[in-house]
């Protein structure tokens, strides 16, 4: 038996941006437990909807992550209307289902470029961050920001896309994804990428189930769980089958997030082609009284937003379980017999979201 | 559409209707505190997109057991709700002692604003 140690992960590194902490119990090199704690990036972010009221509250929803920002503020939107039984638009919901499409894009070739830092390879980490400009380029013109939107409102979206807009959207969903293809030979096929993540992080169907996993860290072990085929916003009209891999270690994590970028271009493509014209928000009267969960199919997997109204303006109660918050407990177990080297590449590949978990 | 449903249980009935929905096939979804007069947890579970949800209504100093013993990864929800919350909930497999949250204010947070609250 080698030498027992502690070692501090986070919540700061020099490979993690995000503010994970774990303890991490190694056996010389070899990781046997790890140990979560939170707390760093806590705001009271939920607590914070006793102070502002329902309409106000989108603004805070929003702000919960910078990466997710437009689903936050989209699935609390989601959970006031059902529970006020307000129908928004059509064209608001595929207006919406794009804007979430986009938003999975950006994060995923966020997390692509961090995987390649991890892993040392700059020019990777560059090139999928210079793609993923292009998204924020098209959020800037038609939402007016780049991180917070602030277009999802109770009732609709306050922006519309006009027919040039989406045009462009068009043509730059055809750029990317010419792109997406040799950034794909890269992540998939380059021996030393394979090289630090086939066979690490192994977790089975099985374990994921039973651990709770959701998104892609559960589609890539095999479970075909995806909140998109309840069929909210306007992906009841779309057509589209979950991505799902079956190998459970971090080759196939990146597979799946690489596959959804061509699926989100197809969904996008979709949109624009199906978008009917109209209005995009109807005026809401009133305040809620009753209580909601919703479910959404975020960038890394299922969010929960429970609103519980009381016929104020001020809610009782708004209650989110991010993803993040669902994939510690499997993340804890595939890093079990894991190097310390290994420990970043096999954190990113749940791509942690500590904003969110924190909230 | 997926289906919504809120069953009201006593906390007793807690363990058992549990395993209960864990026979049947139930991922557990969601453990979620709603804090007015009293502490509402909410237990959520998910089969095939529907989401069935146990809730109890308990005070502070009323113990409810975890279920961590039947879906492992409770243990999070469990500790987190404890800290935010000051539910008295026992027996979680991985019993964080209130050290889930590392923060310079001392969790449980909610006990602590209502032991203020009584000493004004």
């Amino acid at each position: 038996m080698g030498n027992r140690t502690i070692i501090p992960f986070g919540p700061q590194h020099p490979v993690l941006p995000e503010p994970i902490h774990l303890d991490l119990v190694l056996d010389d090199e070899t990781v046997v437990e790890a140990i979560p704690s939170i707390g760093y990036i806590h705001r009271g972010l939920e607590k914070l909807v006793e102070k502002k009221d329902y309409l106000q509250y989108t603004y805070v929803a929003e702000r919960i992550c910078g990466i997710c920002s437009f689903m936050h503020g989209m699935g609390y939107c989601m959970s006031v209307e059902s529970i006020m039984g307000v129908e928004i638009p059509e064209r608001a919901a595929f207006l919406r289902t794009m804007w979430a499409e986009l938003s999975r894009l950006q994060s995923h070739f966020l997390w692509m470029g961090l995987l390649a830092d991890a892993f040392g390879f700059e020019s990777l980490f560059m090139h999928a961050w210079r793609v993923r400009e292009r998204i924020l380029d098209i959020f800037e013109q038609t939402t007016g920001g780049r991180v917070i939107f602030s277009v999802c409102d109770i009732g609709g979206v306050r922006k519309d896309a006009n027919a040039q807009a989406l045009d462009k959207i068009l043509s730059v969903m055809d750029t990317l994804e010419a792109e997406t293809k040799e950034l794909t030979q890269v992540f998939l096929n380059d021996s030393s990428v394979k090289h630090r993540t086939c066979g690490l992080g192994m977790l089975s169907g099985q374990d994921a189930i039973a651990l709770g996993a959701v998104g892609p860290m559960a589609r890539a072990s095999g479970v075909d769980l995806d909140m998109r085929k309840l069929g909210y916003a306007a992906y009841g009209k779309l057509s589209f089958e979950p991505v799902v891999e079956t190998a459970g270690d971090c080759y196939a994590r990146t597979a799946v997030r690489i596959r959804e970028i061509f699926q989100s271009i197809d969904l996008i493509r979709q949109c624009v082609r199906l978008m009917p014209e109209g209005d995009v928000i109807v005026k809401v009267k009133g305040n809620p009284d009753g209580e909601y969960f919703t479910r959404l199919e975020q960038p890394r997997g299922e969010v929960i937003y429970y609103s519980k109204a009381n016929g104020t303006k001020f809610l009782d109660r708004v209650r989110v379980r991010t993803p993040t918050f669902a994939n510690i407990p499997a993340l804890l177990e595939t890093l079990k017999g894991c190097t310390l080297a290994d420990v970043p590449v096999l954190i990113l590949t749940i791509d942690p979201c500590i904003s969110c978990t924190e909230r | 559409m997926a289906q919504q449903i809120i069953n009201t249980i006593l906390p007793d009935a807690l363990l058992a209707q549990t395993q209960q929905l864990k026979n049947d096939g139930y991922r557990l979804a969601a453990i979620s505190c709603t804090s007015k007069d009293d502490l509402e947890l909410t237990y959520s579970f998910d089969k095939d997109y529907d989401l069935m949800s146990l809730r109890l209504h308990v005070t502070p100093d009323d113990a409810v057991e975890s279920i961590s013993g039947i879906y492992a990864f409770a243990f999070l929800y469990e500790n987190e709700i404890r800290e935010l919350f000051g539910a008295k909930i026992i027996n979680i497999s991985l019993d964080f002692n209130d050290n889930l949250y590392k923060t310079t204010v001392k969790t449980p947070f909610g006990v602590k604003k209502k032991e203020a609250n009584d000493g004004e």
